[in-house]
């Protein structure tokens, strides 16, 4: 099985406190640490097992700039054969719909029968993969939990749904499935995966290589566009307690008798 | 301006789901002159009960009937919807499993805009939509503008807009299921099998009316163990949030949030819990939340009741102890 996988370098939100910059422009990108997408290592670990179990190959592809190749040889070093970097100017602005038009392009040089993306990235949208599957006319599904290989032209996913329940379907490949945390482990890598793999040539792809234009990419083709960042005021917030960390005790203690926080 | 906004209606055995009155003031936010249309899928006399249902809250129904929709695949929906919506249409969907799975492919099919999770809209000027979402889990917001002019699909979270309860609508229902099936059934290359039911858990936290709730804060599996202390200290039930399950340090069942378990306590006791939608959104019942957490701006200061900045490691066994030395 041929499988591409998507992912995205991040501010890892779980390491940083994310800020906003004194004008509301971005947010604060000095010192922060970055990683690749969360939901993008579960994804990059399920193919690769899926490799190993039924042969073929995994390439990993990120659209950024040239930081982003840190994260493709990460993933790597956990194990993808290949990696491809996207990366020119003029995908800058790109909205959701411009980022799966780069990704198409991808595809469509390739020979792919399995796509992965993460369910979401940082900004929380969830749009890439199922617009790349609607671009590609490739069926989708969402929020994948659990996949097993039936046979080279067909799979069955499990997606994750409310309440903890899985929604079982079989899907034709080609497809595109966006994973959900949780699916597996994911395998650690250490700084001698890293180092193994230290050497090997990433290729960069530009607009140009891959035949997508202005009219479909960056940000004049752009419907959707971030006007700035800001931490919004919602209501009063909790009460803070304050003082040693005794007084604080003393305190809570006393709220969640009254609330009823003991039996 | 748009003349009509679409509002997708979620319902499962006949009952609507909360997000079905919420969408028609996310609509009149958008654009209050507009008229807004329930679309309504499924199948035989359910469906029929949620139209008659949804004709109290908007004053037309659209209703898709269809054996192929018994449950409802997106695959299968999202072609029958681009054959009943008109051009450039304006559609809201809720921001749930569901809706992320209808709605990118949608807004691709339909050549329009998408614009996901919104949490409110700011006005419309000449065909940009303003609207504010988040980012970084909720740590930080941000403005979007949205061109709407050739259509947009645009998803609501669940809980944002006040629901309306007016019920006053008296609106009728159209059947639209002629023109979406004129072409036959499509999304064939996905098909439904099955729902897999939740493991059940050595727990029940739904029933639970205090929970010590743990998140990736702990950093480490072995510190769970403190959890679990102070949760013996006070007489309540250990919950977390998902990460926590991902690791596979907790069992699925004592997961709380939108994919997880709708927990109801009296206390909720949130311990390096960041605060998301998605966990918040399994919390009902309006009950005392205390917050402790190491950063000081974490979202769930602003949605807890009282805060503590603290390293859980450190202030939960000194809050177990000193609840200890009460007894
Ligand atoms: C479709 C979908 C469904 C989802 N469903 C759910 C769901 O049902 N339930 C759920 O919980 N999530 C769900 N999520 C995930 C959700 O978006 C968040 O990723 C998750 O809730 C974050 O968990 P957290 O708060 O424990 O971790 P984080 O967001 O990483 O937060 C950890 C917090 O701990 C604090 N902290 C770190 N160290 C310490 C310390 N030593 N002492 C004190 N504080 C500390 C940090 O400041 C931070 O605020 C879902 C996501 C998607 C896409
Ligand atoms: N810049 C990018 N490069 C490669 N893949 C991306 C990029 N942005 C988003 N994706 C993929 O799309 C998924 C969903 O991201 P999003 O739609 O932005 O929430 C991510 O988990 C990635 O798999």
């Amino acid at each position: 099985m041929e499988i591409l996988v998507c992912v995205k370098r991040v501010p890892d939100s779980s390491e940083n406190e994310i800020e906003v910059n004194p004008s509301g422009t971005d947010i604060e990108r000095d010192d922060l640490v970055y990683s690749v997408n969360e939901w993008d290592n579960y994804a990059v670990e399920e193919a690769i097992q899926i490799r190993d179990k039924v042969g073929g190959s995994v390439t990993v592809v990120s659209i950024g700039d040239e930081d982003a190749e840190e994260v493709i040889r990460r993933e790597m070093a956990m194990g993808a054969d290949n990696g491809i970097h996207l990366s020119d100017e003029s995908f800058e602005g790109s909205d959701g719909r411009g980022f799966a038009t780069i990704l198409k392009a991808v595809v469509d040089q390739g020979n792919y029968d399995l796509i992965l993306t993460g369910a979401q990235a940082d900004d929380g949208a969830g749009q890439v993969g199922g617009m790349l599957a609607a671009l590609l006319d490739y069926p989708y599904a969402s929020l994948v939990n659990l996949i097993d290989v039936l046979d080279g032209k067909r799979i069955k996913v499990g997606r994750e749904i409310a309440g903890g329940h899985q929604e079982m379907n079989e899907i034709d490949l080609p497809c595109v499935l966006s994973i959900q945390t949780g699916i597996n482990e994911p395998r650690y890598v250490g700084i001698r995966g890293i180092r193994k793999v230290a050497s090997i040539d990433i290729p960069i792809k530009g607009a140009g290589d891959l035949g997508v234009g202005t009219e479909t990419i960056g940000a004049a083709a752009a419907k959707v566009k971030r006007q700035d960042y800001f931490v919004p005021e919602l209501g009063e917030g909790a009460e803070m307690l304050e003082g040693s960390t005794d007084e604080i005790v003393e305190k809570l203690i006393e709220l969640l008798k009254a609330k009823g926080g003991f039996k | 301006m748009p003349e009509q906004i679409f509002a997708y209606i979620l319902h499962k055995n006949g009952n609507v789901d909360d997000t079905a009155a919420e969408l028609i003031h996310a609509a009149n936010a958008i654009s209050p002159e507009a008229s807004v249309v329930a679309v309504v899928a499924g199948s035989g006399d359910e469906l029929q009960a949620v139209c008659d249902e949804m004709a109290k809250t908007y004053a037309e129904v659209w209703k898709i009937d269809s054996d192929a929709l018994v449950y409802i695949n997106a695959e299968v929906l999202r072609g029958l919807l681009v054959r009943v919506l008109p051009k450039n249409p304006v559609v809201l969907v809720p921001h749930e499993h569901f809706g992320m799975d209808l709605s990118p492919g949608l807004s691709v099919k339909l050549d329009a805009a998408y614009l996901p999770d919104v949490v409110a809209f700011e006005g419309l000027e000449g065909g940009l939509l303003k609207a504010v979402r988040e980012e970084y889990s909720g740590m930080v917001s941000t403005h979007v503008t949205c061109d709407i002019r050739e259509g947009a699909v645009i998803t609501i979270r669940p809980g944002a807009f006040q629901p309306d309860e007016s019920r006053d609508a008296g609106g009728q229902v159209l059947d639209k299921t002629d023109e979406a099936v004129d072409g036959g059934i499509p999304g064939g290359n996905r098909r439904y099998l099955e729902i897999v039911e939740a493991e059940t858990g050595d727990v029940d936290i739904t029933k639970s009316d205090v929970l010590v709730s743990v998140g990736r804060g702990i950093e480490d599996e072995d510190n769970l163990e403190i959890v679990f202390d102070l949760a013996k200290s006070m007489g309540a039930d250990v919950s977390c949030s998902r990460p926590i399950v991902d690791a596979k340090w907790l069992e699925k069942a004592r997961q709380v949030g939108t994919s997880g378990q709708t927990v109801k306590p009296k206390v909720y006791l949130a311990c390096g819990i960041s605060g998301s939608f998605q966990h918040m959104g399994g919390i009902k019942g309006a009950p005392f939340i205390v917050a402790i957490n190491k950063n000081a701006k974490a979202p769930i200061f602003q949605v807890a009741d009282v805060g503590v900045v603290a390293d859980i490691v450190e202030f939960l066994p000194d809050l177990a102890d000193a609840i200890g030395d009460t007894k």
